[in-house]
């Protein structure tokens, strides 16, 4: 589903002299994720998690490497040809949620199925919110939601393409330990309901310890993996 | 697309996010309507009042009797016509006999206005039933007073006799010309064969009136002019009462002052409010970028939203136009008579292009930001884009606001006035402000409580935008300040020019012997002491030593002019309404060799310029003199107004009569008829009934005026609300920061208080500076009215910024501390 080969990211500081000033964030990636895998991205603050996701995801260039998802190279193609690729494959959750603040609960769970050109949105994200435990909550803004809520809503969200991919960044590094645990359930249960596919970045050892394989992260490279 | 941005508009108008952007639309599409459909009216009720003074919608002149070629054409279904025929007789009455001035109607005239007459001297009048009757004359009250004539008495005519049926108060095609001295006699035309009076060397004047539906009149008028023969002529309706005229040129400027201000603090608005949203959507955008949003769809998709929300803000504007026009038009009522036709549907498109090239300048900059935004700023959000490209985009906006305001403003200098002086205040706000701020901030850190130095560090640690609040805050208070103290001071002064006791009665033929018992009599009377001015009646003879003649000239009007005798006045002093356009007024050597003054008008319409020498002629002699000045006059000022002034030493030896207006007392209505039995050789004109009605055109316009700068003014609030908001959802962020840190309400609030107050009073005072100097370049660059200074300005600024942003600390901070630190943090930036 997800191959990576050799990715690194590498920032050159301002005015530096290329070698003397640069910060390796990530170095020498090589990861792969098969179809229906649930993969853990762990590691301390600043480890280069998050750099690590976006360049998964097609959101920022590596400065060298090669990213494979669902067997397209992610690079080859250009920025709108990536923001193709994702429409067809990825769904996204956001540690600080993310919702849109002018939308209520049922247009942010619309808004990637309108953006798509789908006839029936409103119907799909209705029954996603539904599925979510929101149904009363569909004409509610994000800022009259708890956040427990509003990452329910963004899970909707990233489900209601039916991707085949999710990526999760922190998904409860926002919430208190409970609300995230509950997050978490639901997670996972509608990763399986779909056998999608899960990427998800977190620092909190006891959820990545729920995904089948653990990759840590340890300053850019990857310090080990580990399986269930 | 298309309706995905239909719903996405909806969606955030629904959440309050265009509020700002589309009230600046709708105010700027409004103001601009509405102005633009006002102006539309009041340019076809200056045509109407024209053709009152036509008497006709077309009237034909000439020097024969029209033949029945022209009175078929004006004969057909959709025209009515009417003729006259005027010309100068001997009247007799008993012992008493008097030049009139007669004209002989048939029935139907006038086609346009109104005849008044009254059944005796100083009795009231009322619009007069058709035409005299056959055998019978109608007189004017100087006809009356000078042939001591009662209604009912006979009157000699040529061969025939008629009978005084009435006095003629009011014929509204005869204007205040000085060329119409002798007193009216009006009889029915059918009646002139019986005078003997018509014959082939007389000189009578022959009108026909056509009136009738505009398209039909426009087809005669067309078909006419390309039939008129010898002495035939069309009377145009250009010059027509001067005095109305100018009052309706100064309140048009100031309507199109008032429409300018809207826009340009509506684009402030605009771009305050775009600004917002875009920092609001940022975010949004880059989520979805993640879900494979392509660049090109979610530009579209931001484009088309802004293009509907433009053109239904623009349509809401010019709907909301249209309601205030109506208000306008129904408050001018009484200076429209008649019910005029519907305005058209070009104000209509003035006020969306309005909204849309200020939604293309100063909402497009911002939005393009939007477009950069890179879509890994969902997982690290201290990422931003580039600002590519906007300050060209500025530009743009800027160029294209000045050609609207240039459109709008119709005048090139008003239009720069405006936009430089804004354009300036905003350059220079922006840097006082910068500096100002640094001050303050170094200052500050000497003494206070903490929450004081907090306050004031706050100000420090985002100069810049704190100075594009003070710089938005200062120009909404400008606004408000000049549309306030300002504007009343400026209406005060146009107010002023045409005082209660303003002059309502000439006076001429005055001879230089007459003019000391004209002052006794005066003085007895208790009337203010008129200023007298010399005349000399002289024609222009030639130009440069080129000999000028009637030919020399296509418009009709200068043809008249150059056949007849000019009434030149000489002075050394330049008479006040007087302004000098070109050249200077004579000085000591002009007065000693002898100079001309020229007025601008004649000057353009006879071809004169600075320096040309003119030749007049006078009582067999003749005397010339360069031209050294072109001057403007004011016409609604009701004085005596000259085309030509010469030096005294050029004509001072000539024949000379002079020529006087004052204010006659009210309630001394006999005072005029004494004052014609005490000189019988004067000619009182009196100009009481057009005086009137040029001070009610004028407080209706000024009424009229005020209610349009309601746009700018709500405008104005607007620009304050939005620069407030600018940067409350930063503050709200502090302030939560601050609670989490363990502050109390109190040293957040007394923190926010103190940079809110120095903000504040910076703003105030930089909008008073700017609110005067846009007010004293517009009295005295373009309105050419006194300045007033106000001192209140200086007070009411910095008061009036202070409470804005008092106002605005408390609902931030209200915002801020009404929820948990943990709401307010999680819910970000």
């Amino acid at each position: 589903m997800v191959e990576a080969t050799g990715l690194s990211k590498v920032v050159r500081l301002a005015n530096g002299t290329p070698g003397a000033n640069e910060l390796v964030i990530l170095q020498d990636i090589s990861l792969e994720v098969m179809p229906g895998e649930a993969v853990a991205i762990v590691g301390a603050s600043g480890s280069g998690k998050s750099t690590l996701l976006g360049l998964l995801a097609g959101l920022d260039t590596p400065s060298s490497g090669a990213v494979r998802l669902d067997g397209s190279d992610l690079f080859s193609l250009d920025e709108d040809g990536r923001a193709a690729l994702r429409a067809r494959l990825l769904g996204f959750v956001f540690q600080s949620f993310q919702l849109l603040p002018a939308l209520n609960a049922l247009e942010n769970v619309m808004l990637p199925l309108e953006l798509a050109g789908k006839a029936d949105a409103s119907d799909q994200a209705r029954e996603m919110l539904k599925r979510v435990g929101l149904a009363e909550r569909l004409r509610h803004y994000p800022k009259t939601l708890s956040g427990g809520e509003q990452q329910r809503v963004a899970l909707a969200r990233a489900f209601v393409t039916r991707p085949k991919l999710l990526l999760a960044d922190e998904p409860t590094g926002n919430l208190d330990a409970a609300t995230g645990a509950a997050v978490i359930d639901l997670m996972f249960e509608l990763n399986a309901e779909g056998g999608t596919t899960l990427l998800l970045v977190t620092h909190d050892d006891a959820i990545a310890s729920r995904c089948a394989r653990k990759v840590r992260l340890v300053a850019g490279r990857i310090d080990g993996e580990a399986g269930p | 697309m298309l309706r995905l941005a239909l719903r996405m508009l909806l969606r955030d108008w629904r959440a309050g996010e265009l509020r700002v952007l589309a009230l600046g639309l709708v105010l700027a599409a409004g103001s601009v309507a509405s102005v633009a459909f006002f102006a539309d009216r009041v340019r076809q009720a200056l045509t109407r009042e024209a053709h009152q003074v036509l008497g006709a919608d077309v009237l034909l002149s000439a020097d024969h009797e029209w033949s029945s070629e022209f009175r078929d054409a004006a004969a057909v279904p959709g025209l009515r016509r009417a003729e006259s025929a005027s010309f100068v007789s001997m009247a007799r009455t008993g012992d008493e006999a008097l030049l009139a001035s007669v004209k002989a109607v048939t029935p139907g005239y006038p086609l346009r206005g109104a005849l008044r007459t009254a059944p005796d001297l100083n009795s009231p009048d009322a619009v007069a039933d058709g035409v005299p009757d056959a055998g019978s004359v109608w007189l004017d009250e100087r006809m009356m007073a000078a042939l001591k004539a009662r209604p009912g008495d006979s009157m000699e005519l040529g061969r025939a006799r008629f009978r005084v049926a009435a006095v003629l108060t009011l014929e509204p095609d005869r204007g205040v010309s000085f060329m119409n001295f002798a007193p009216r006699v009006m009889m029915r035309s059918d009646d002139l064969p019986a005078t003997g009076l018509v014959q082939p060397q007389s000189r009578i004047s022959y009108q026909l009136l056509v009136a009738g539906e505009s398209q039909a009149i426009q087809r005669f008028e067309q078909w006419a002019r390309t039939r008129l023969g010898r002495g035939e002529r069309i009377d145009s309706l250009e010059n027509a009462r001067p005095e109305v005229r100018a009052g309706l040129d100064r309140a048009q400027s100031f309507l199109g002052l008032a429409a300018m201000l809207s826009v340009i603090l509506s684009a402030v608005a605009v771009a305050l409010g775009a600004r917002r949203y875009t920092e609001r959507h940022l975010d949004g955008y880059a989520v979805m970028r993640c879900m494979g949003a392509a660049q090109s769809q979610l530009f579209a998709l931001f484009a088309w939203e802004f293009l509907l929300l433009g053109l239904l803000a623009s349509l809401a504007g010019c709907a909301l136009g249209f309601l205030v026009q109506n208000v306008v038009a129904w408050s001018l009522a009484s200076l429209i008579p008649g019910t005029l036709p519907q305005p058209g549907s070009a104000p209509l498109a003035q006020g969306t292009a309005t909204g849309l090239v200020l939604l293309l300048g100063f909402a497009l900059p911002p939005l393009l930001r939007l477009q950069g935004v890179p879509a890994q700023r969902v997982i690290r959000r201290d990422i931003d884009g580039p600002r590519r490209g906007a300050f060209a985009v500025y530009v743009v906006g800027l160029a294209a606001a000045f050609a609207l305001l240039r459109w709008q403003a119709g005048e090139p200098k008003l239009a720069a006035v405006v936009f430089g002086g804004f354009v300036a205040s905003f350059a220079i706000f922006a840097a006082l402000a910068y500096v100002t701020l640094r001050l303050v901030g170094r200052l500050g850190r000497v003494g206070g409580g903490v929450s004081w130095r907090y306050g004031l560090a706050s100000l420090l640690r985002r100069p810049r935008s704190n100075a594009v609040q003070i710089v938005a805050i200062a120009v909404g208070l400008t606004a408000v300040l000049l549309l306030t103290l300002i504007r009343a001071d400026l209406l005060e002064a146009w107010r002023r020019r045409l005082p209660p006791d303003a002059p309502d009665r000439f006076l001429v033929n005055i001879q230089p012997e007459q003019r000391g018992a004209l002052a006794e009599f005066f003085r007895r009377n208790g009337v203010k002491q008129p200023q007298t001015f010399p005349m000399v009646r002289a024609r222009l003879v030639s130009v440069n030593g080129r000999p000028v003649s009637a030919q020399d000239y296509s418009d009709e009007r200068a043809k008249r002019q150059v056949e007849r005798e000019f009434n030149l006045t000489y002075l050394s002093e330049l008479p006040p309404d007087n302004r000098i356009a070109e050249g200077a007024w004579f000085g000591g050597k002009d007065l000693q060799s002898g100079a001309f003054s020229v007025e601008h008008w004649v000057a353009e319409r006879l071809g004169i310029r600075l320096g040309d020498r003119l030749e007049f002629l006078a009582a067999g002699r003749s005397f010339a003199a360069p031209v050294t000045s072109v001057r403007k006059l004011e016409w609604d000022s009701m004085r005596p107004n000259f085309f030509f002034i010469a030096t005294p030493s050029l004509v001072e030896g000539f024949p000379a009569s002079y020529v006087a207006s004052f204010h006659s007392p009210p309630g001394d209505a006999r005072l005029t008829l004494r004052l014609s039995q005490a000189f019988p050789n004067l000619t009182v004109v009196d100009v009481g009934v057009v005086l009137r009605q040029v001070q009610t055109v004028m407080n209706q316009l000024i009424a009229a005026v005020q209610l349009v700068f309601v746009f700018a003014l709500a405008a104005g609030v607007l620009v304050l609300y939005a620069a407030l908001l600018a940067t409350q959802d930063e503050r709200t962020h502090e302030a939560a920061v601050m609670r989490a840190l363990g502050a109390s309400r109190r040293q957040v609030l007394s923190a926010q208080r103190a940079e809110f107050a120095v903000l504040g009073a910076i703003a105030g005072a930089l909008g008073s500076l700017g609110a005067t100097a846009i007010g004293w370049a517009l009295a005295t660059r373009v309105f050419e009215l006194e300045f007033v200074w106000n001192g209140w300005i200086w007070l009411a600024g910095p008061a009036l910024g202070l409470a804005c942003v008092v106002l605005n600390a408390w609902a931030g901070a209200r915002a801020a501390l009404g929820r948990p630190p943990m709401v307010a943090l999680r819910e970000g930036v």
